[in-house]
C-alpha cells in the first residue's frame, strides 16, 4: 500500500476533505477544553506512563495474576499466539454453544484478526452494534477511525446506506430520525443474539476483572441477554490494581471526545449467574514489540485516537488511506512493527510536528517513533528508490560545505529564472499544491559575512 | 507448548527495564460544592439529578412526567416506589424488552463527572438498567465523592458480576457528530437524591 497515493484519492473530493479535517479538529478542540479543566491533567498523564511502564516492565506476572483471578469469579481464560488462534476460539465456543447470532461492541483487535469475514464463512451472523461501527458495517467497510467508525461519513451518505439497508425514507438526513431506525433495528438484534462479544478497555490483574466503556450501552446490552459473553483483549490491556483505573478513566475520555466520562463505564467480574464470560487473551505480535527499546512505549496505548484527531496528515488524508485496523499516528507505529513491507510509508505519513505526542494521554512519544521507523526502513532497505537517493545526495552535498555553499549559489542565481513548467511538474510533488518560497538574494552565510564586515568598519 | 507458555516464554525472554509504580496518594481535585458539580457535569451529559427530601417526593416528581403517567411496564426495585413488574419473578430477561420505565438504586455519585456507581447486586436481571426506555436511579444523599481517585478507594470491584459508573442516557454522535440522546438503551436518566 502507499498511504500519499490513497490520500490523493481522498483529497480530489475538495469540500470534502475540508469538512473531514474541521470535523476532526472540532473533536481535537473538545478534547483541549476537557484536558484544560484539570490543573493535575499533567500529573495524570505522567501517572498514566508509569503505569503503563510498571505493567510491561513485569507483564508475565500480571497477566498470570490476572488469569488466576479471572478463573477464581468464574470467567475462562484462553491464550492465543496470533490472529488465526483467537478467531479459531471464538468460532468453536460459538459452534460448541449452536450459536449462530453474534452481537459486538466495538473491538478494534477484532478488525486486527479480521475476525467478522473469518465467522461469516463459517456462518455466523455478526452485527456491530455500536452505531459508527454499523453504518461502515452495512456500507461494507472498515471503520476509518478507532474512536469515530463513521466520521469520514456524511449524513446524507448514512441516509443513502439506511434507506437501502433499513427502509427509512428516502433522502432523509435528520439524524435524530437515522439514529432513531438504527435503535428499533439493532434492539431487535439485541434480543435474538445468542452471544456477544466485547473488546476489552482495561484489565485489572488484581481482582480479574475487565472494563469496558461505550456511550451507547450496546456492549452492555449485548452481554447481559444472552448467555455468552466472550470479551477479546490484547495481552497489552492489563493494569495492576483497580486504584489504577481512577488515573486512566480520567484521561480516556477527555483525551478522546472531550467528556468527563463515558455513558457506561463497566466492570465485568466473572459471569452473570446462569451465563459463560470467555476471555480470549491476544498477543499478535505484541510480545515482540515488548522487545524493542525503540518502539516498547507504543504498546502503553489506550486507543484513545487524540492523536488521530490533531494530526495534520490524518485530518486530511482520512482513516482509510492506513489500511490498518488502527491508522493515524499511532497505527503508523503499530502497523509497520507486524509488517514493515506493507506498511513501508505510513511512518513518512507525517511531518514530524510532535503535536500526536503532545496529545498522548499516556506519554508515548509518537513522533519520535515514527522517526525511528523511517530510519529502520531505510536499514531494512524499504523505502522507496526516490527517497534513498534523495537522502543519500542530501547527506554527501551535506557533509560538503564548498559543494553545499556553490549548490546554493547556483540554486539562487537560477531557480527565481526558471519558467515554471520546469519547477511546477510532475517530478515535483512539492510543488502540486504549494508554491515555492521566494528565493532570498543572500544566504544567510553571507548576511553574516557582510554584516561582520559592516561592524569592523 | 500450549500458546499460554510461549507466550509468557515469549514475554519473559525480554529484558526489560524495571519500573515503580506511581504513588496515587496526591491531592487530586476536589470541589467546594460536589452536588453542585455533580448536577452541572450530568446536566451537561443530558442526564437529570433532582434533589428530593423522601421518597414521596420522588413519586411526585415522577407523576407531574407524562411519558411516566402513561407507561405501562415499570420495574422498580426501591422501597417506597411502585412498579408494575416484578423483577425477581421474571425468569428470562428477554421479558423486558418491553419495559419503559425503571426504578432502581445507586450507590453513590462522582462529583467530577457526573457518574453514578450502580451494580447488579441486589438486581436480578442487569440488562434492565440499559434495556428499560427511561431510568431513575435512587441515591442516598450525601453519599457522593469529589472524583474516580476517590470513587476506586470506595468500590470493592468483584462483589458484583457487574459495576459500572453511569453518566447520563444513552448517547451517540455518529452521525455527523450531532448529539443524539436515546442510542440503544435508556432515553432518559433520572438521578434523585433523597434525603437533607
Amino acid at each position: 500500500m502507499n498511504h500519499a497515493a490513497l490520500a490523493e484519492d481522498f483529497i480530489k473530493d475538495k469540500p470534502r476533505a475540508k469538512w473531514h479535517d474541521e470535523t476532526l479538529w472540532f473533536v481535537r478542540s473538545k478534547r483541549d477544553k476537557a484536558a484544560s479543566a484539570l490543573p493535575e491533567w499533567e500529573t495524570l498523564r505522567e501517572c498514566a506512563a508509569q503505569i503503563k511502564a510498571h505493567t510491561v516492565a513485569n507483564l508475565a506476572h500480571y497477566l498470570e495474576q490476572f488469569e488466576s483471578q479471572a478463573t477464581k469469579r468464574g470467567a475462562v481464560v484462553h491464550w492465543a499466539k496470533d490472529a488465526a488462534e483467537h478467531n479459531q476460539i471464538v468460532l468453536s465456543l460459538l459452534q460448541s454453544r449452536g450459536a449462530r447470532r453474534l452481537v459486538k461492541s466495538k473491538s478494534m483487535l477484532t478488525e486486527e484478526c479480521h475476525l467478522n469475514p473469518f465467522l461469516e464463512r463459517n456462518g455466523i451472523e455478526v452485527v456491530d452494534t455500536d452505531l459508527g461501527e454499523w453504518i461502515v458495517q452495512l456500507a461494507g467497510e472498515p471503520p476509518s477511525h478507532i474512536v469515530l467508525p463513521a466520521i469520514h461519513k456524511k449524513k446524507e451518505d448514512v441516509g443513502r446506506i439506511f434507506h437501502e439497508h433499513l427502509g427509512t425514507d428516502e433522502g432523509a438526513t435528520d439524524p435524530n430520525y437515522l439514529a432513531e431506525a438504527a435503535r428499533g433495528k439493532l434492539r431487535e438484534k439485541f434480543v435474538q443474539a445468542d452471544a456477544g462479544l466485547t473488546g476489552v478497555n482495561f484489565a485489572i490483574a488484581e481482582t480479574g476483572g475487565i472494563v469496558v466503556c461505550t456511550n451507547e450501552g450496546n456492549a452492555d446490552l449485548g452481554v447481559s441477554l444472552p448467555a455468552l459473553h466472550i470479551a477479546s483483549m490484547g495481552i497489552e490491556k492489563l493494569l495492576p490494581r483497580a486504584e489504577d483505573l481512577g488515573v486512566f478513566l480520567r484521561l480516556l475520555a477527555r483525551s478522546a471526545t472531550g467528556q468527563p466520562i463515558t455513558s457506561y463505564t463497566s466492570h465485568f467480574h466473572g459471569p452473570r449467574p446462569g451465563a459463560e464470560l470467555h476471555i480470549v487473551l491476544v498477543d499478535n505480535g505484541r510480545s515482540d514489540i515488548l522487545g524493542s527499546e525503540e518502539f516498547r512505549r507504543s504498546l502503553s496505548c489506550i486507543r484513545c485516537g487524540a492523536c488521530m484527531n490533531t494530526c495534520p496528515v490524518y485530518r486530511r488524508s482520512g482513516g482509510h488511506s492506513y489500511q490498518t485496523s488502527v491508522p493515524g499516528p499511532i497505527g503508523s507505529i503499530l502497523a509497520p512493527s507486524r509488517d514493515p513491507k506493507t506498511y513501508a510509508s505510513l511512518p513518512s505519513a507525517c511531518s514530524l510536528c510532535g503535536s500526536c505526542t503532545d496529545v498522548c494521554p499516556v506519554k508515548i512519544d509518537i513522533h519520535h517513533q515514527l522517526l525511528t521507523w523511517r530510519r529502520e526502513l531505510n536499514v531494512l532497505g524499504l523505502l522507496p528508490r526516490s527517497k534513498r537517493w534523495g537522502m543519500q545526495g542530501m547527506s554527501y552535498v551535506f557533509r560538503h560545505p564548498r559543494l553545499y555553499q556553490w549548490a546554493g549559489k547556483l540554486a539562487r542565481l537560477i531557480v527565481p529564472r526558471l519558467p515554471r513548467f520546469l519547477l511546477y511538474n510532475r517530478f515535483n510533488a512539492w510543488g502540486r499544491q504549494r508554491e515555492l518560497p521566494e528565493f532570498p538574494r543572500q544566504s544567510f552565510r553571507e548576511q553574516y559575512e557582510a554584516r561582520r564586515h559592516e561592524q569592523q568598519k | 507448548m500450549s500458546s499460554r507458555n510461549s507466550i509468557l516464554k515469549s514475554i519473559r525472554a525480554q529484558l526489560l527495564p524495571a519500573a515503580e509504580r506511581p504513588d496515587l496518594n496526591r491531592d487530586w481535585l476536589r470541589y467546594p460544592d460536589p452536588w453542585a458539580q455533580f448536577q452541572t457535569q450530568l446536566a451537561g451529559v443530558g442526564g437529570q439529578a433532582v434533589r428530593v427530601a423522601n421518597m414521596e417526593e420522588v413519586t411526585a416528581s415522577l407523576a407531574l412526567r407524562p411519558e411516566f403517567v402513561a407507561a405501562k411496564e415499570i420495574v422498580s426495585t426501591v422501597p417506597g416506589i411502585a412498579g408494575n413488574i416484578d423483577l425477581e419473578s421474571v425468569q428470562d430477561p428477554h421479558a423486558l424488552e418491553t419495559t419503559e420505565w425503571a426504578i432502581l438504586p445507586a450507590q453513590f455519585a462522582v462529583a467530577e463527572n457526573g457518574a453514578v456507581w450502580v451494580t447488579d447486586q441486589c438486581v436480578k436481571h442487569r440488562v434492565i438498567y440499559f434495556l428499560t426506555q427511561h431510568l431513575v436511579l435512587v441515591l442516598p444523599a450525601g453519599e457522593i465523592v469529589h472524583n474516580m481517585h476517590e470513587a476506586y478507594a470506595r468500590v470493592t470491584l468483584g462483589e458484583s458480576s457487574l459495576g459500572l459508573f453511569m453518566s447520563g442516557p444513552s448517547k451517540t454522535a455518529d452521525i455527523e457528530q450531532s448529539l443524539v440522546i436515546g442510542a440503544h438503551g435508556p432515553r432518559s436518566l433520572t438521578v434523585f437524591c433523597v434525603g437533607d
